[in-house]
């Protein structure tokens, strides 16, 4: 039994044709900026509320957790920054977007066969993309005012102050994508989930939820319009 | 003063209320800074470091009689000096005793998310407790006089603890005790106030100073340090003593609505992505069929 074969859900119940999704290098991308990122968040939400800041026992206690936070912040943002170089092509929100987005409640209603075909990733996933991308800038940005903060002179103390609330709200926008997001990869969308571990999806899951990608990658054209 | 081991009323970070806040009923400490008297000797700096067991630090020439910009972490206590011109020409050098304010609603204990590392004692001091510090640095955003200052080899915020060290053993604060022009005050808070407006109108009626007031500032509740300033309407010309200081809006804002509703809307997230999958499920593909509206 191949490894592929072990990792495979059990209820996809085909013949074992596999399409590639994510390359190795994607993938490894992907997992620096979403265990980063949950790093981050643990740590974050311990210095958001004293409710919460028994989470940063979970990561070796206060002082640890807020020497780390910035510095797996830089990697997180590293990480986000690769992605752009490598998706920022895939991530244009095109026509075939805008008129899936205008049947959205059936994507939300599990009706997926009332949707217009769409390309690699759908009009969500780049909503989710833009938002990490925009709101990660934010909270370097923000971050580093936060970090040095002595640094910044009194006369200009406003910027601390603008920090502290850049900080928050990117942080809680990031949040919220990141709620949906590993709800709609994990529970949701089945087989999403294998193909960010593996990089490989059923040529039914991508006829079903990427039939323009998959005609692409099938056919081997690079044409897009 | 107190004597008795130093009750807490307000801590940093904590998740609920302060164990035992407000059992018993003490004298608020207040240090009174009569500026009119100072003559700027710094026995009062000297005397800080002493007693915290700090170094002099190196001093920095500015053309004035000012030693070093502001306070340091290790450098809790600075006399700031400022050559003012009054309005009838006449050239002042004013002299004020720079520390932590003692603030009755600290935005320092306010902007802290680390449990217990800044707290207020039930006399009104308000205290870093360096092991419950994780040097965050959030207390220097939320102070209005720019006072906590960082170790950076260390990790701790750390600055004037108005001795409450001595204090608690029923002993003034070092820089008082070496006051030789007796500019300093140290005291209740109540007896403090009466002195320091008898001085106010005193420079007011006798020495023409009719500006002359107290410097106790509403906007932070009132502070455990108060001065006697010349011009009590220009504080700013003392080494930019805020006219109202207040907890930055922000950092209010920060520390409460925008808590809940931070917290409502995560929970809203979670809650939310639940009741879809309970409602609609999974999106099957592979060899199932995709399920209708949510039916089974």
């Amino acid at each position: 039994m191949s490894v592929s074969q072990v990792f495979s859900p059990a209820h996809t119940g085909d013949d074992g044709e596999r399409i590639l999704r994510y390359t190795l290098g994607e993938r490894v991308n992907h997992w620096i900026g979403g265990l980063t990122y949950i790093y981050v968040l643990i740590t974050g939400l311990a210095f958001w509320s004293p409710y919460m800041f028994w989470l940063a026992v979970l990561v070796g206690g206060g002082p640890a957790a807020r020497f780390w936070h910035p510095w797996l912040g830089l990697v997180y943002a590293a990480s986000v920054f690769w992605m752009y170089k490598l998706w920022r092509g895939d991530m244009v929100i095109t026509k075939e977007d805008r008129a899936w987005h205008g049947a959205v409640e059936h994507y939300i209603r599990n009706e997926d066969e009332n949707l217009p075909p769409i390309w690699r990733f759908n009009w969500g996933q780049k909503l989710f993309f833009w938002l990490m991308f925009y709101g990660t800038i934010l909270l370097v940005l923000s971050g580093c005012g936060l970090w040095w903060v002595e640094s910044i002179p009194w006369s200009l103390r406003w910027l601390r102050y603008l920090s502290v609330a850049v900080h928050v709200i990117a942080a809680l926008a990031t949040i919220g994508g990141f709620i949906i997001h590993v709800y709609m990869g994990t529970a949701m969308v089945r087989g999403g989930f294998t193909s960010i571990i593996r990089g490989e999806v059923s040529p039914a899951w991508a006829k079903t939820h990427h039939r323009l990608w998959y005609e692409q990658v099938t056919k081997g054209t690079n044409t897009r319009e | 003063m107190s004597q008795a081991t130093l009750e807490i009323r307000k801590i940093s970070g904590h998740a609920g209320p302060a164990p035992g806040a407000g059992v018993e009923r003490s004298e608020q400490v207040c240090k009174l800074v009569d500026t009119t008297t100072c003559i700027g000797c710094k026995a009062c700096e000297v005397a800080c470091l002493e007693w915290n067991g700090y170094s002099f630090s190196e001093t920095t020439f500015n053309n004035s009689y000012q030693t070093m910009p502001e306070t340091a972490w290790n450098y809790w206590n600075l006399i700031k000096f400022n050559e003012h011109e009054r309005e009838d020409g006449a050239l002042m050098l004013l002299m004020r005793k720079d520390q932590c304010m003692h603030c009755a609603e600290p935005g320092c204990l306010a902007a802290c998310p680390a449990d217990g590392a800044i707290v207020q004692y039930s006399n009104g001091i308000v205290d870093f407790q360096q092991q419950n510090c994780i040097g965050c640095g959030y207390c220097v955003s939320g102070c209005p006089f720019n006072i906590p200052k960082f170790n950076s080899t260390t990790k701790k915020m750390f600055k004037c603890t108005l001795c409450s060290d001595r204090v608690s053993q029923g002993l003034e604060p070092a820089c008082i005790k070496s006051c030789p022009t007796g500019c300093l005050h140290f005291g209740t808070k109540d007896d403090m106030l009466f002195l320091a407006e008898k001085r106010a109108q005193q420079l007011r009626e006798n020495f023409g100073l009719e500006k002359a007031g107290v410097y106790d500032p509403p906007g932070v509740g009132g502070t455990g340090v108060i001065y006697v300033l010349h011009d009590a309407t220009n504080p700013e010309a003392y080494g930019g003593l805020p006219k109202d200081p207040q907890i930055p809006w922000i950092v209010q804002f920060w520390k409460g609505p925008a808590k809940w509703i931070g917290n409502l809307a995560m929970l809203g997230g979670i809650i939310g992505v639940t009741l879809h999958y309970l409602r609609f499920g999974p999106k099957h593909v592979d060899g199932w069929k995709s399920r209708k509206g949510g039916q089974p």
